[in-house]
């Protein structure tokens, strides 16, 4: 098969779906039709090609043996090395071969590869403490360079594995990353293989919660208004993402729905040491601070800030609606 | 006897996930079929030593497409735990999030996972193919994309109501952490009705409040409008209404009750019990690809040693809806019966999210905080878009001991049970007409897609 299009293969390994899913809604149409625009198609899609069974098989077969050109290979889910290496957790249907070989042999010819999500970038949940499957990303087990392809895997285009990190991954992620390679345009990547045009961004920038944020005017409870960092767990100002710039599903965002960021686009995320909805705190002090700010100082201006927080400001933090809304001049007390 | 041919089927596409069937065809039709789910990722050991919320954030990513229902599942079960109520706002909130999955969850199945198949070369000459192929035939033009693009507007919705979707922690055991205001509370009703322009033009060519109303087979015959009316139309011409038919018992948590061989009675979660005889496992979640006799990483749940269907067909019948009632009369579901039953509850869910949306009463609380207990056990019933989901837990000492999950698809893709037994897939693929030498027969995905399998949520 010959053609002039970008092609994209795309292969789900062990992961839920969820980044195909979140691809159809990406503005412009989908996926599927933002790529058109770009002069792209997918060779094979599972959740968007009509074809399934014995002509997907040779398809595979032919991209494997390089008869078929596979400009783009993307992988979604983690690949299963289990049990005891032999990948047999998940043998792709129809061909009793492991997903692990399939991936390994596919990505040896493609142009460039792309691991779709926390999962297929570094493991993600399916390689959380306790799991048992040897779930492992392409190029990183966690933080660590290696994965299934290893720390010196290059595709032909000279690129590594390009990890459009994420759970799910934002769809303009997808469309916009797939979309530059598609024109050959790659983008440039940060230590972990994420994109910089989104990991250099902190999923706080943008946040909603901004002005609480300013004063520590801190939720105490889930679907308080307040800042959600001291108490809740929020790790946005530490993970990478335009999350909040850009926002989700149209207006939407962890933040902005109420909820600690999870930082799942930081590898290793799924293993936090506390609970996800709660603060770790040494002597009442939160443990995850701003990324590149001396503690000293965030200890002294969150003191500072609190003491001159608004009353407006602090007592919409403990509240679910705005029980105190912004009136000219010093606010009585009541 | 005439000979019995072996053959593999699979890798399906639009079955979000992996499955292979093994088909044993005689005379051009299937005698038997194996119903296999080739991926484990061991969701129910992980959750193991870990605390108890933190389960809202693991355990929707056992599914990227019914991660809210996953959520809500869990949800329930640590509300139930915990012995926490949330406030009318929160319950509303929560039932708006959970219908918007499914009602997104059907347009998807319909528009880019079922339809597809009737623009297959195998149809040319039927006198609706070149409709179809114009409507279906690619994900990015005709009905699919302006079906795909309501799709979004539901999503726009689960942005406001969950934050994002997929994989939200908007929803806990005490309501759901945001707290939609008034302004926001018109967005919601002004995307909502953005949805119901494209369904009744293109989905329904008609009045939602009419396709509600359909209550029997002669009335549903008459309907001719938009892709419902092409549908019904190719489903006669090809008979979907024989084919695929399934087990004569059915299941919803919502409804309460479940119908077997035409006789309803009360459902209780008490007699579900897992089937490990077909299933690389031992134990309760052990692990072994070598087991002896296995062929699935899908477990058997079995109510009362019964393999019962799940699905929107289940809840409408379990229901006693009058249509649903007729177009099964007593017997298990086919084909059309699984696809109309989901396009008539994705009318009624729209009213239904209208209905919750307008009940919202900005200002008061959308969620209360529960104290969970040091130990305890309690489990978590929702229906999902696939059917019916539960979550079994126990906690000791603070941490989860145990979290096990049957999921809608784990009921209709099971293997077979220690008795023999086939899944209700399996059952429904028994005399499927297998011609040609594909190995993976379209009238075989036809009844495959029907049941709008989950292959991910399937095995966790």
């Amino acid at each position: 098969m010959v053609s002039e299009r970008f092609s994209i293969l795309w292969l789900q390994a062990g992961g839920c779906g969820g980044c195909a899913v979140a691809g159809l809604g990406a503005e412009g149409g989908g996926l599927a039709a933002v790529l058109k625009r770009f002069g792209a198609e997918f060779l094979w899609h599972p959740s968007l090609s009509t074809l399934s069974g014995a002509p997907v098989i040779a398809l595979l077969e032919a991209c494997a043996l390089g008869h078929t050109r596979v400009d783009l290979l993307c992988v979604e889910g983690a690949v299963l090395t289990g049990p005891k290496g032999s990948g047999r957790f998940q043998i792709l249907s129809g061909t009793r071969r492991p997903m692990a070989e399939w991936v390994t042999a596919i990505a040896a010819q493609a142009g460039a590869v792309v691991a779709v999500g926390s999962c297929a970038a570094f493991g993600g949940v399916a390689a959380a403490l306790g799991a048992e499957t040897g779930a492992v990303g392409l190029q990183f087990r966690d933080g660590d360079l290696g994965g299934l392809l290893g720390a010196d895997f290059r595709a032909r285009n000279g690129l590594p594995v390009i990890n459009l990190a994420g759970c799910a991954p934002h769809p303009g992620w997808l469309a916009e990353s797939l979309s530059a390679l598609a024109l050959g345009d790659p983008p440039p990547l940060d230590e972990f293989g994420r994109p910089r045009a989104i990991a250099n961004h902190l999923a706080h920038h943008g946040c909603g919660r901004n002005e609480f944020y300013e004063f520590k005017a801190s939720a105490m409870r889930s679907s308080d208004r307040g800042c959600l960092m001291e108490n809740l767990g929020c790790k946005a100002t530490q993970a990478p993402g335009d999350c909040n710039l850009r926002r989700w599903n149209g207006s939407g965002s962890c933040t902005d729905g109420g909820f600690a960021c999870i930082a799942c686009t930081v590898p290793g995320f799924q293993n936090a040491p506390a609970p996800f909805q709660r603060t770790p705190k040494i002597a009442g002090i939160p443990v995850g601070l701003p990324l590149d700010m001396p503690k000293a100082w965030f200890v002294a201006l969150a003191a500072l800030s609190k003491s001159a927080t608004p009353k407006r400001v602090r007592t919409n933090a403990l509240a679910d609606h705005v029980v105190l809304p912004p009136a000219r001049g010093p606010v009585k007390p009541t | 006897m005439t000979g019995t041919i072996r053959r593999i089927a699979g890798p399906f596409s639009r079955v979000e996930g992996d499955l292979e069937i093994t088909l044993d065809i005689t005379d051009g039709h299937v005698a038997q079929a194996r119903v296999t789910a080739t991926l484990y990722r061991g969701f129910e050991s992980l959750l193991t030593g870990r605390a108890p919320m933190d389960g809202l954030v693991l355990v929707p990513r056992i599914c990227g497409i019914c991660s809210a229902a996953q959520s809500a599942a869990a949800a329930r079960a640590l509300a139930h735990l915990t012995g926490v109520q949330a406030p009318p706002n929160g319950r509303l909130a929560a039932e708006i999030v959970l219908a918007c999955e499914t009602l997104a969850d059907h347009l998807t199945h319909f528009a880019l996972f079922f339809m597809p198949d009737f623009a297959h070369p195998t149809y040319r000459g039927r006198a609706w193919f070149e409709t179809v192929a114009a409507r279906f035939g690619d994900s990015s033009g005709g009905s699919s994309a302006r079906l795909l693009a309501a799709r979004t507007r539901l999503l726009d919705l689960m942005g406001l109501f969950a934050g994002k979707w997929p994989h939200t922690l908007a929803l806990q055991p005490g309501g759901t952490t945001k707290a939609i205001d008034a302004a926001e509370r018109m967005r919601a009703l002004s995307l909502l009705a953005e949805c119901r322009e494209v369904m009744e033009a293109v989905l329904y060519g008609g009045p939602i409040g009419a396709i509600g109303e359909i209550a029997s087979r002669s009335t549903l015959d008459s309907w001719t409008g938009g892709d419902f009316g092409l549908f019904l139309t190719l489903a006669r011409d090809l008979n979907l209404d024989a084919l695929g038919r399934g087990p004569a018992a059915f299941l919803s948590q919502d409804a309460g009750t479940c119908v077997i061989d035409g006789q309803s009675v009360p459902f209780d979660p008490a007699g579900v019990r897992e089937d490990l005889a077909s299933s690389w496992y031992h134990g309760e979640t052990e692990p072994d690809a070598d087991k002896a006799g296995a062929y699935s990483w899908c477990k058997a749940p079995r109510l009362n040693g019964r393999a019962m269907e799940v699905g929107a067909l289940a809840r409408a019948i379990t229901s006693g809806d009058p249509l649903a009632l007729d177009l099964v009369a007593g017997r298990g579901g086919t084909v059309r019966d699984r696809v109309v039953a989901r396009l008539i509850e994705a009318a009624r869910l729209l009213d239904r999210i209208g209905a919750a949306i307008r009940a919202l009463t900005p200002g008061e609380p959308f969620c209360i905080e529960p104290h969970l207990p040091a130990d305890g056990e309690a489990h978590g019933l929702v229906e999902a878009a696939r059917g019916t989901l539960g979550h079994w837990i126990r906690v000791e000492n603070g941490v989860i001991r145990r979290w096990q999950v049957i999921a809608p698809t784990t009921w209709n893709f099971s293997p077979r049970d220690a008795t023999g037994q086939p899944g209700p897939l399996e059952q429904a693929l028994a005399g499927t007409p297998a011609i040609g030498d594909d190995g993976t027969p379209i009238a075989v995905q036809h009844v495959v897609r029907s049941f709008d399998p989950c292959m991910a949520c399937t095995v966790h």
